[in-house]
């Protein structure tokens, strides 16, 4: 039972870093950027939501989708203001910019909102489903369920709309995109905003769960490890190594050593860069010369 | 504008390329040598950090400036630099050799980290690095009997044929001359065989492996004498310390060694010391604007990292090639007066194609 249990509060742990790491992966496989800042703009979501709701008392229902398209905003604005202009320098200066926009995000955030934990009620809170021995709260299901229905429907927006189409075409070769008519640029744009949007999400469903403050953008480097042993570039593969390491840190942390759920995550990244890097649904090739 | 009429073919790979540069340098090591009979105790202090900082921004830059592989993690190998001097020198070791000890573990345990690179582009060895060095300093913050764990570990005081070296004056020349021996070391490693394989791989992996350079090799060996420099300045930076704890090695620390060798300017062993001295400048100039600005600005206590981000994004935006990036544009400016064009320095874009397959 105490197996089971674990399982479940880690399959609700494991969400939250897949959805970072869809926020990852989905710059990732339209940009071919690398964006450390997601765990930020995650931690932002959830402090926007915050203020939607128990600063300005906007009920739950509505705080959601005003959250949503706040950071979808934030997410443009990101990327015309910086990212823009790194269009065709080198990964490395791109990483260090996101970077440096995360530790920019996280002074704000200490600024506007303070570096005391705060908590978002949302109407879930508090209710627990019993089955048998099982405790699960509701918000940790909450997690799954809309951890499940993003992805199936970024699955279908990548599969069947021209506009996800468009962008795993930018996203395997820029020029040729170009050349073929997509408009590259305004695809950026729209690849930052799905993907604050994304982030916002999961800081909505992390909120109620565990408390917030600036600087759990952080597990957004968990989150990383996540997407890498899925496969970087994979949608399913973050989903399913964000599944795997917060099992993984479940367990870890009870049957471990001390401190050992701090660093599975990083373990078993650094196991699976030495075994298999490609992860588990991989999408890359290595190159032979 | 100076031009240099090359009679033999060692004048390609001379150190200096002419006697302008052997003036010039020779007077800031004489100027460097006598600065302890002019500087009071604080500001020497201040430029024995630089050294130390300047050591470890020669490791990371030979990895991220000259092989084009980034490393997130280098605070881990300051730390085991740190940590593993400190150690063995509680044990009984005499001050160099024990420093000697500590860099060259760096640099195996460099080597070990190094192996996922051969296989892994710029991003993957990022992250491995990153995890690398979050696993370390959760390590040390663990193995309590060994570190002290979070409690830390007193460093003892150098002492070199029985005299102390810890005070200020002896101190400052240590890492001079420590400073100084590396940065030699490094334009001979770079001048050489080793060196120029590693900014082959920089340029461009295929060309490089299509000229029969060992990919896998030249990666592990750039990873391993990267990390044995920054272990060195970690030995260094224990002494500067005088305590070591685990907080004195987290992320933060990785990113301003990065910050160092980016704001410097990347691809040269200028920048490292341009970057060390803006690290260096920096807490003190924050210092200063702290009191200047409203107190309700100035005392926040993000302000530090979120500043470090800020300059990070403005340099990467708008000056990718650092302070010697600049420096070099504005000497070009005079040297060819007026004759001056902004185009030279324009950089050139590449546009991205992914290996991935789906």
């Amino acid at each position: 039972m105490e197996v089971l249990q674990l399982l479940i509060s880690g399959i609700s742990l494991g969400c939250v870093y897949g959805l970072i790491a869809l926020g990852f992966v989905l710059i990732y496989k339209a940009t071919e950027m690398v964006n450390f800042a997601q765990g930020d703009i995650m931690m932002l979501g959830a402090f926007i939501a915050y203020t939607y709701m128990n600063v300005l008392g906007i009920p739950f229902l509505w705080g959601v989708p005003a959250t949503i398209a706040t950071m979808a905003v934030f997410g443009v604005l990101i990327e015309r203001i910086a990212l823009r202009r790194m269009i065709g320098e080198p990964p490395f200066a791109v990483l260090m910019i996101t970077i440096g926009l995360g530790f920019i995000f996280r002074a704000a955030a200490g600024a506007i909102w303070g570096n005391e934990p705060k908590s978002i009620a949302s109407p879930l809170t508090g209710g627990v489903l019993r089955v048998g021995e099982l405790t699960v709260g509701y918000e940790n299901i909450a997690v799954i369920a809309g951890t499940a229905i993003l992805c199936a429907a970024l699955y279908a927006f990548f599969r069947f709309t021209r506009l996800g189409i468009a962008m795993q075409a930018t996203s395997q070769n820029q020029l040729a995109a170009f050349y073929v008519g997509i408009p590259v640029k305004r695809i950026f744009s729209i690849v930052w905003a799905l993907s604050a949007a994304i982030a916002a999400v999961a800081g909505i469903l992390v909120a109620p769960v565990s408390l917030i403050d600036p600087t759990i953008g952080f597990i957004g480097i968990k989150a990383f490890a996540a997407a890498i042993v899925g496969g970087f570039g994979s949608l399913p593969g973050a989903i399913v190594g964000g599944l795997i390491v917060g099992i993984a840190e479940q367990f870890a942390g009870l049957y471990g050593p001390a401190g050992s759920a701090d660093v599975s995550a990083y373990v078993l990244l650094l196991l699976m860069l030495f075994v298999r890097p490609e992860g588990i649904f991989a999408t890359i090739q290595r190159k032979k010369v | 504008m100076r031009f240099i009429f090359k009679t033999g073919y060692r004048q390609d790979i001379d150190i200096f390329k002419h006697d302008g540069q052997r003036f010039w340098y020779g007077l800031l090591v004489i100027a460097a040598l006598v600065a302890p009979l002019f500087l009071d105790t604080f500001y020497l202090g201040e430029l024995a950090l630089v050294g130390i900082y300047a050591i470890a921004g020669i490791g990371l830059m030979l990895l991220v400036g000259y092989t084009g592989l980034v490393s997130l993690g280098h605070a881990a190998f300051l730390a085991i630099g740190g940590y593993a001097h400190a150690i063995l020198m509680t044990s009984g070791l005499p001050f160099p050799i024990s420093l000697i000890l500590a860099s060259a573990l760096c640099a195996f345990i460099g080597a070990i980290v190094g192996l996922p690179a051969m296989r892994m582009t710029g991003i993957y060895l990022a992250i491995a690095t990153l995890a690398f060095a979050f696993i370390v300093e959760h390590t040390i913050a663990h193995l309590e009997p060994l570190t002290g764990g979070f409690r830390g570990m007193p460093v003892p005081r150098p002492t070199l044929l029985g005299f102390d070296m810890g005070a200020t004056i002896p101190f400052y020349y240590i890492c001079l001359l420590l400073l100084t021996t590396s940065v030699v070391g490094a334009l001979n490693l770079l001048r050489g065989p080793t060196g120029r394989a590693m900014i082959s791989i920089r340029d461009s992996e295929i060309s490089a492996q299509s000229i029969g350079i060992n990919l896998a090799r030249t990666k592990s060996v750039a990873f391993a004498i990267s990390a044995g420099f920054t272990g060195l300045a970690g030995g260094l930076f224990a002494h500067n310390l005088g305590y070591l704890s685990p907080d004195a090695f987290t992320i933060l620390t990785s990113i301003q060694l990065l910050l160092m060798v980016v704001v410097g300017g990347l691809g040269s062993l200028h920048g490292v010391i341009f970057g060390a001295i803006f690290i260096v400048l920096l807490p003190q100039g924050l210092a200063i604007l702290r009191d200047w600005l409203p107190p309700s600005v100035g005392q926040l206590p993000g302000l530090e990292p979120g500043l470090f981000g800020l300059i990070l994004v403005l340099f990467l935006i708008y000056e990718p090639l650092g302070i010697y990036g600049r420096w070099r544009k504005i000497r070009d400016f005079f040297e060819t007066f007026p004759l001056y064009r902004k185009a030279t320095h324009k950089r050139q874009r590449s546009y991205l194609r992914t290996e991935r397959v789906r």
